[in-house]
């Protein structure tokens, strides 16, 4: 057993903390949470223009997956919008995987470069956890597929220049059959529109509206009909990507507090503080695994990253809300608010942990597939 | 050096040993027959024949030379099988102490895990059935030898408790660094047992809900049933890492090593005391769904998931509270006043 990370993720991993370091400023991060959009263009650029994103994407590909790990991993533990360049290295990851040298000539030199911003076309208000429920249509019309339907949940839709969209093209096909996915242009696209969603964590998510939408079979991505199969494709290479590391910034957040408030020396807060480190570090361990393993296959790589998450998630929710209890009544407190405790990073905090139990996979689901395919019990659907 | 999650060969070569003789050796019956003292003569026996007592001794020392992670991962084959042998408290005394008798397992070695109050050491884990103590008296480590009870208390976990007296035959083996250090190895053994603990009773329940039927199907079809156990497999996981880790930490010399605003920690002393708290949270609430999930025959003694809910407390609770060793995390991390 080895728990170090090799020197080239080291070396990796200085690079990405010396360019945050450089780029980033507290205003930034501050526009990003007033205007609820959780992406750092200059950021994304410059990740971009030092190879940064490529290499993450490559190692999602073909290399190992900690180092596209190491980059998430120092985002989250910094505390700064990562949704948009995680989005990104995922879809090119995707493109990558599936698409045709003409797709990859178009669509990588933008989401590499950190220039361009991708989003998901996926859920629908009536098919969320049952995804194969979908009912956004698309249909053929000479060489052009027409879309009609409503996607939800389609974050960063209002700022994406690509949308990964899921479709029903056959109706008649038997369930997991009969889909087709397109990464299309979303800006100027006549026919697409969106409406914001402001949700408790303070992000903004977009319901997204499709009005005879006409695309290309150029951007068909995967086979036509069979857009499950690239669906499964996007499924493994998220498993690589694991962001879990909300702790990080909580531990941080909750030490500042403690020592702003004169309460460091407090016990029950010392307990709580340690309680993070440790959790933290359970974590981790689970999530370097998850990726190790899906590189690796073999026992428990199919629930390995439902057994992060599903760990990762909870803990997150339940130490925000110990570390509020603690701080109350300045934990209430928002961001910028005078006297808020850590600066209203605490209340964000609790905030920000309500939707991680749901997005990218339920808990429930999560738990589904632990049971059945990690311990082997009877399929309870 | 590459991160790796996988044993080695020689690691796998432990595992596979190990896992063997404790399965073979070591059913409920020997864990039964060991009640209510909590030690089995018999099993010391074998382990003897195998030299398992001196194997976490350097060689120079006349041992083993094994590493922390290879004695991790006898510590988590033993405690699959609630095996009612000090094996993590004699390695532990053991190494301050290589005597002789020790290493070949002719004599028992205890530690005493709290300072000696009034020249007694109070309930220590092993002490009913030691022929050596090593404990803190004042500011001394010292192992002592002295006539074993062979008997203690009533207990939780049936474990061999008792009070040992500090008078006895009597060396000097260190000081209170010393007896630090080896609280550190004691407490990331400990934890490693308790994982395979904990991993052993999941695997003991899941088998129960397959098999028993209720309503017409089994109650492992039941989703309450399937997520209350789902929930027990990543921290069961994350226990036999997080010891590992420490166990790793400690074999590649590293210390200090420590940024906490990054989350990178390499400490052995904070990665033992994460992975005890870790470990004996995660037993205690694995083992409470495990007997939950049996219905009334979980607090029937006929079952023997009951065994594991009673040691999966009893093992860390010696300490004292587990959830000291946050505060103790905090102590390592933020060093009071400072």
């Amino acid at each position: 057993m080895d728990f170090s990370l090799r020197p080239e993720s080291i070396a990796l991993r200085d690079k990405v903390r010396a360019v945050i370091a450089e780029v980033v400023t507290p205003e930034m991060v501050h526009e990003a949470h007033a205007a609820g959009t959780d992406s750092c263009p200059a950021l994304a650029r410059e990740f971009g223009r030092r190879g940064i994103i490529e290499r993450a994407v490559n190692s999602l590909v073909d290399g190992d997956a900690i180092d596209c790990w190491v980059l998430m991993y120092e985002m989250h533990a910094a505390g700064i919008p990562q949704d948009s360049i995680s989005q990104g290295t995922v879809t090119a990851a995707i493109v990558r995987r599936a698409g045709t040298p003409e797709q990859q000539a178009l669509m990588l030199p933008g989401l590499l470069s950190g220039e361009a911003i991708a989003c998901f076309g996926l859920t629908e208000p009536d098919a969320g956890s049952d995804l194969a429920a979908i009912k956004t249509r698309a249909e053929l019309d000479g060489d052009t597929w027409v879309v009609n339907g409503t996607k939800m949940w389609t974050t960063m839709a209002h700022v994406a220049d690509w949308v990964l969209l899921l479709t029903r093209s056959d109706p008649s096909a038997a369930r997991y059959e009969g889909y087709t996915m397109f990464l299309f242009p979303a800006k100027d696209t006549p026919g697409f529109s969106f409406d914001p969603i402001w949700t408790v964590s303070t992000e903004r998510s977009n319901a997204t509206y499709y009005d005879d939408v006409r695309i290309g079979r150029e951007y068909v991505l995967g086979e036509e009909h069979q857009g499950w199969r690239t669906l499964g494709v996007m499924l493994g290479v998220e498993r690589g990507v694991g962001n879990t590391a909300f702790g990080v910034p909580l531990l941080r957040r909750a030490l500042d507090w403690a020592n702003a408030a004169g309460r460091i020396d407090d016990p029950e807060v010392r307990g709580l503080l340690g309680r993070i480190a440790a959790e933290n570090e359970v974590t981790k361990l689970l999530t370097q695994r998850a990726i190790w393993l899906s590189r690796k296959g073999g026992p428990g790589a199919a629930t390995a990253g439902s057994e992060a998450k599903v760990f990762s998630t909870d803990h997150y929710q339940q130490l925000a809300g110990a570390l509020q209890a603690l701080a109350a009544p300045e934990s209430l407190l928002g961001l910028d608010e005078p006297g808020a405790a850590a600066g209203g990073w605490i209340d964000y905090d609790v905030r920000h942990s309500v939707p991680q139990t749901i997005q990218g996979g339920t808990s429930e689901i999560n738990r589904n597939n632990i049971a059945e395919r990690g311990l082997g019990l009877p399929r309870a659907r | 050096m590459a991160f790796d999650l996988a044993l080695d060969q020689s690691q796998e070569a432990v595992a596979d040993v190990f896992g063997r003789f404790f399965e073979q050796e070591c059913p409920p019956s020997v864990v039964r027959e060991a009640e209510p003292l909590g030690f089995s003569a018999p099993l010391w026996a074998k382990l003897r024949e195998l030299g398992a007592p001196g194997i976490g001794v350097a060689e120079a020392d006349g041992g083993g030379g094994a590493s922390m992670v290879d004695l991790s991962i006898v510590a988590g084959a033993a405690g699959r099988t609630l095996a009612p042998v000090p094996f993590v408290d004699h390695v532990v005394a053991s190494r301050v102490w290589p005597d002789a008798t020790l290493l070949e397992g002719d004599a028992i070695a205890a530690l005493a895990l709290r300072p000696a109050i009034d020249r007694v050491w109070r309930m220590v884990p092993a002490g009913a059935v030691a022929d050596v103590v090593v404990g803190l008296d004042g500011d001394e480590l010292v192992a002592v030898r002295n006539d074993a009870p062979r008997t203690g208390p009533r207990n939780h976990a049936d474990m061999p408790i008792a009070d040992r007296p500090t008078a006895g035959d009597r060396a000097v083996v260190g000081d209170r660094e010393t007896f630090a250090r080896s609280l550190v190895e004691w407490k990331l053994l400990q934890a490693a047992q308790l994982a395979g603990l904990a991993a052993r009773a999941l695997e003991i329940v899941t088998q129960y809900v397959k098999d028993r039927t209720q309503f017409g199907r089994p109650v492992g079809g039941f989703q309450a049933v399937q997520h209350g156990l789902a929930d027990c497999v990543g921290p069961v996981e994350g226990s036999r890492l997080l010891a590992a880790k420490a166990a790793w930490a400690l074999d590649e010399g590293l210390h200090g090593a420590l940024d906490v605003a990054h989350n990178d920690v390499e400490d052995p002393a904070a990665l033992a005391a994460m992975a005890f708290a870790f470990a004996a949270e995660t037993a205690a609430f694995t083992t409470k769904k495990a007997v939950q999930y049996h219905g009334s025959y979980g607090v029937s003694l006929e079952y023997d998931i009951q065994l594991y809910f009673r040691r999966s407390r009893g093992w860390p609770l010696v300490l004292g509270d587990p959830a000291h060793q946050h505060r103790e995390l905090a102590d390592i991390f933020w060093p009071a006043g400072a």
